[in-house]
């Protein structure tokens, strides 16, 4: 088991590396420009020169990213070239926003979704053509558009929420509630439609699979037989696609904080990309990566939790 | 020239044309096609329709309602929302068509060199698809966006690279599916080249996947261009959805209505490209069962018509009558009491469309304490369906329709549940066919024993392992700790079968139902099995309703024995009496097709190592 969790640490570090490598060398491959875009078509191409030196853009790419690793490593990503800011400053408190945010997300459409999925492929008929339905509709409709709905009525209507801004979870639970609840509901559905087709489908194919009915055949009952072996066996299918769902919600994230106008990640992304900020860009690739790694390997320990097969090979 | 003709793909073009034509036929898909049609027709002739130029902005039309001059009236800058809306259809549709023309060029033609050809770019392409699946697309396109600028070409152009993998993964699956057929085979060895095979074969196969795919690839690239201009990362100058709605969204406080035109837009065309797919995934799906069905009863008509040639004269499906011999003096044994009674069972599937379809047409059979009942027939003949319907353990849709089931004085055809509860696994044991499919692979044998001991039997925790141990050890498994905490797919089949065995006689049942025991065991594990089920079964005085299709084993174990064909019972008596002087041509005909196999033998020397009938 050590020797899985080592050699999935290996492999994360190797991923993010190459990421680093790639977002860097994509981000700063128009070096010679970069400084002239940051100034404006009007400045001289003294000023712009001098620029580019400040910034260290007219060294090869390559010495730049090393300069760039080395720092990395020591936990310094650079600072921004708008407010002097450094990166992982700004990056502090705007992480554990967007995680409350995706993590909630993640538990909430998690525990709906296996609802949802073992009520529909226990029950069938009319209990399962509207959780189909529903799923459609929640897989079809872009979560943004659900957010601005619910900001729409929830909050300026009927005014049961905030509409905007973040209450940290340390400050006021129920404040941190009343500022997140409208934003995981509106990443939640698209997320709950997806997981739950594939619980529904893995459950209904363990459930027709021979040991189900060998088991009942020693006297176990129906409902014991899915809760302990049906579910267990779906499970795997099932946290692979709520692994690429929290990558979706990630990206979910960033487009919903603009609209809840949450001080997270995403809307740091946003302010860097208009602005063209790149080492805070560059941050955000590597702490976006850092979380989908983690995340990842969270999700590989749980399906060697759930399958020997995964734990023993 | 070789006389080698190629055979043709799976999915000819006139599937595929029936395929559409399914499709439109389904309200789904014909509602979801008329409306993306309709989009697609506003994307090309909108911008000639605009009655204004869509960023030409008028003091006077700020916010304006609808007026005859302006049907939506005006936006937050003055602009016409109608013409706005064309505008933007038009360039939101040629976007999300840049993203699905890169994925498909580019997800296309790697899935199928690396899926065709392996070897290095199968391993670089296989990995550079799980990069993308590193980084939230959103957070890769902003990020393009601070070094390229606001671009919706661009940027579409990037997510397309994105959404590729989605393509190279389909296609890369297919295609190793697909290469390893005999029919791709076949093209090879007569001399076809490797461009004709992939595009006669492999693309017509992987064609309806794709079609699928893109229609839910639309939909997302649709969504996230939509959400990256909503956001204002887009070049404000050219109109979209997306853009419009974030002009909706800044003056939510004073005209949300103007959120409303581009929200319905992007959600309804979202929801046509799901519905659509889903559609066509139900067209696609619906038809394979069929072909597979029709393919199944053909080689079951090829099976029936070879025994014998005076089968004719049998209608399969009418209640014949069946051919009772008495008891002999083997197997008459007035002490014996009678533990299962079957009487004019029927079994019958539920279909979707139309009446039920009888699996079983009324058979009766006893079975007395403490002797082997064989069940004989071919494939397909109602033998399991008895079985299942005795232990109330049918597949979905399936049931008993008529007759009865007296176990032990006991009612069990067609109750529920409940009355099943302390009969099943306790006074009833069943041993299944197939030994690795009927373990848990996600628990231990040890455990798969344990937990039956314990509901059953309300045996403690250590109590419970004692017994599965000793049992373990009884059915013959030479390292019985080891094998009890083992997981299922770390034994052979033939350990498997003796764990099940195993389960079955835990709970000291007085009646085993043997399903096909032996058939997936290799011969020589085969007879080891039989031996062990001999022995617990005259250990244990337990009666055994042994399913199977081979006269040998039949022969080997049973005292008497029914002769299944088509859901009915053709003959009953005697092991003796059935084998050495049958009555029914049916089951002459299933003897003489077990002696043509060797020299001829006195029914009663086949033993276990006979073959196959």
């Amino acid at each position: 088991m050590l020797a899985f969790i080592l050699r999935r640490l290996l492999a994360g570090v190797i991923l993010l590396f190459v990421i680093s490598a790639l977002a860097f060398g994509l981000l700063y491959l128009d070096s010679a420009n970069i400084a002239r875009r940051l100034l404006g078509q009007n400045a001289s191409p003294e000023l712009v020169q001098q620029r580019a030196q400040e910034l260290g853009l007219d060294r090869p790419v390559v010495v730049q990213y090393w300069d760039w690793l080395t720092n990395a490593l020591t936990g310094d990503l650079g600072r921004s070239w708008f407010n002097g800011q450094l990166v992982t400053v700004s990056l502090q408190g705007r992480v554990a926003v967007t995680l409350s945010l995706v993590i909630g997300t993640t538990v909430l459409s998690a525990i709906v979704a296996v609802a949802l999925g073992v009520l529909a492929a226990r029950r069938g008929g009319w209990v399962d053509g509207g959780v189909q339905i529903v799923s459609v509709l929640g897989f079809a409709i872009p979560g943004f558009l659900i957010a601005l709905y619910l900001v729409l009525i929830f909050a300026i209507n009927l005014d049961w929420f905030k509409a905007t801004g973040y209450v940290p979870l340390t400050e006021s639970v129920t404040g941190w509630l009343s500022s997140v609840t409208l934003p995981i509901v509106a990443l939640s559905l698209g997320a709950i439609a997806a997981v739950t087709q594939q619980v529904r489908g893995s459950m209904i194919d363990a459930m027709s699979r021979d040991y189900v009915r060998t088991l009942r055949s020693r006297g176990l009952g129906m409902g014991s037989v899915v809760y302990r072996h049906v579910l267990r066996n779906a499970g795997g299918p099932a946290l692979a696609i709520l692994a690429v769902q929290f990558i979706g919600l990630l990206g979910g994230a960033v487009i919903v904080e603009q609209v809840f106008a949450l001080p997270g990640m995403g809307q740091l992304t946003v302010q860097a990309g208009t602005q063209g900020d790149i080492p805070v860009m560059m941050g955000l690739v590597v702490a976006f990566a850092v979380i989908v790694i983690v995340v990842n390997l969270f999700i590989d320990l749980a399906q060697a939790a759930l399958n020997p097969k995964v734990r023993l090979a | 020239m070789t006389a080698i003709t190629v055979p043709p793909a799976v999915p000819t073009p006139h599937i595929r044309a029936s395929i559409f034509r399914r499709l439109v036929r389904k309200p789904m898909g014909l509602l979801s096609l008329a409306y993306l049609a309709f989009v697609f027709v506003i994307a090309v002739i909108g911008p000639l329709i605009a009655p204004y130029d869509p960023n030409t902005a008028s003091i006077d039309l700020v916010l304006a309602p609808p007026s005859p001059e302006h049907p939506l009236g005006g936006d937050s800058a003055g602009r016409d929302i109608l013409s706005r809306l064309l505008w933007a259809t038009s360039v939101t549709v040629a976007a999300a068509a840049v993203a699905i023309v890169a994925a498909l060029v580019i997800g296309v033609i790697a899935g199928l060199i690396a899926g065709y050809f392996k070897g290095w770019f199968d391993s670089l392409a296989s990995w550079v698809a799980s990069l993308t699946m590193a980084l939230p697309a959103v957070i890769v396109l902003i990020a393009a966006r601070a070094v390229l600028g606001p671009s919706v070409w661009w940027a579409m152009l990037i997510f397309g690279i994105i959404l590729s993998t989605a393509y190279y993964r389909l296609v890369y699956a297919t295609v190793v599916g697909v290469r390893g057929e005999l029919y791709v085979d076949a093209a090879r060895v007569s001399g076809l080249s490797d461009a004709r095979i992939i595009g006669r074969h492999i693309l017509s196969v992987v064609r309806a996947p794709i079609i699928i795919q893109t229609a839910i690839v639309a939909g997302i690239a649709i969504a996230v261009q939509s959400g990256l201009e909503f956001l204002g990362l887009g070049d404000m100058s050219v109109p979209t959805w997306g853009s419009m709605l974030n002009d909706g969204f800044r003056n939510i406080y004073r005209a949300p209505i103007l959120m409303l035109w581009p929200s319905l837009a992007i959600a309804s065309t979202c929801i046509a490209l799901t519905l659509l797919a889903n559609a066509m995934r139900d067209v696609l799906e619906r038809s394979v069962p069929v072909r597979r069905r029709r393919r199944r009863t053909a080689a079951l008509a090829i099976t029936e018509a070879e025994p014998a040639p005076n089968l004719d004269d049998i209608q399969p499906g009418t209640a014949t009558e069946t051919v009772v011999h008495n008891d002999d003096h083997t197997s008459a044994n007035p002490r014996r009491e009678v533990l299962l009674t079957i009487r004019d069972l029927r079994v019958g599937y539920q279909q979707q469309t139309g009446p039920d379809i009888e699996v079983v047409h009324g058979v009766s059979l006893d079975v007395l304490e403490g002797e082997i009942h064989g069940l004989i027939g071919e494939s397909g003949s109602g033998k399991t369906q008895t079985a299942f319907a005795v232990l109330g353990l049918l597949p979905r849709g399936g049931r008993v329709t008529g007759g009865s089931i007296e176990y032990e004085g006991m009612q069990l055809a067609d109750v529920g549940e409940h009355a099943y509860r302390g009969v099943r696994g306790k006074r009833i044991g069943y041993i299944p066919q197939e030994p690795m499919s009927n373990l848990d692979p996600s628990f231990t044998i040890g455990y798969q024993l344990v937990e039956p001991l314990r509901k059953n039997l309300g045996l403690s925790k250590k109590a419970a392992k004692e017994s599965a141990l000793a049992l373990l050890d009884r059915v013959g498994i030479p390292s019985p700790e080891r094998t009890f905490d083992a997981y299922p797919f770390e034994v052979s089949g033939g350990m498997a079968q003796r764990v099940l065995i195993a389960g079955a006689v835990s709970t000291d049942p007085d009646l085993i139902i043997a399903d096909e025991p032996t058939t997936a065991l290799d011969v020589t594990v085969q007879a080891e099995v039989l031996d062990l089920l001999r022995d617990l079964q005259r250990e244990r005085r337990m009666a055994m309703l042994l399913v199977t299709h081979n006269f040998g084993v039949v022969a080997d174990l049973c005292d008497r024995v029914t002769v299944m064909q088509e859901g009915l019972f053709v003959e009953q008596g005697p092991v003796r009496t059935i084998l050495g002087s049958p009555a029914h041509p049916y089951t002459q005909s299933l003897l003489d097709a077990l002696l043509d196999n060797g020299p001829a033998r006195p029914p009663l020397a086949v033993t276990a190592e006979g073959g196959r009938p």
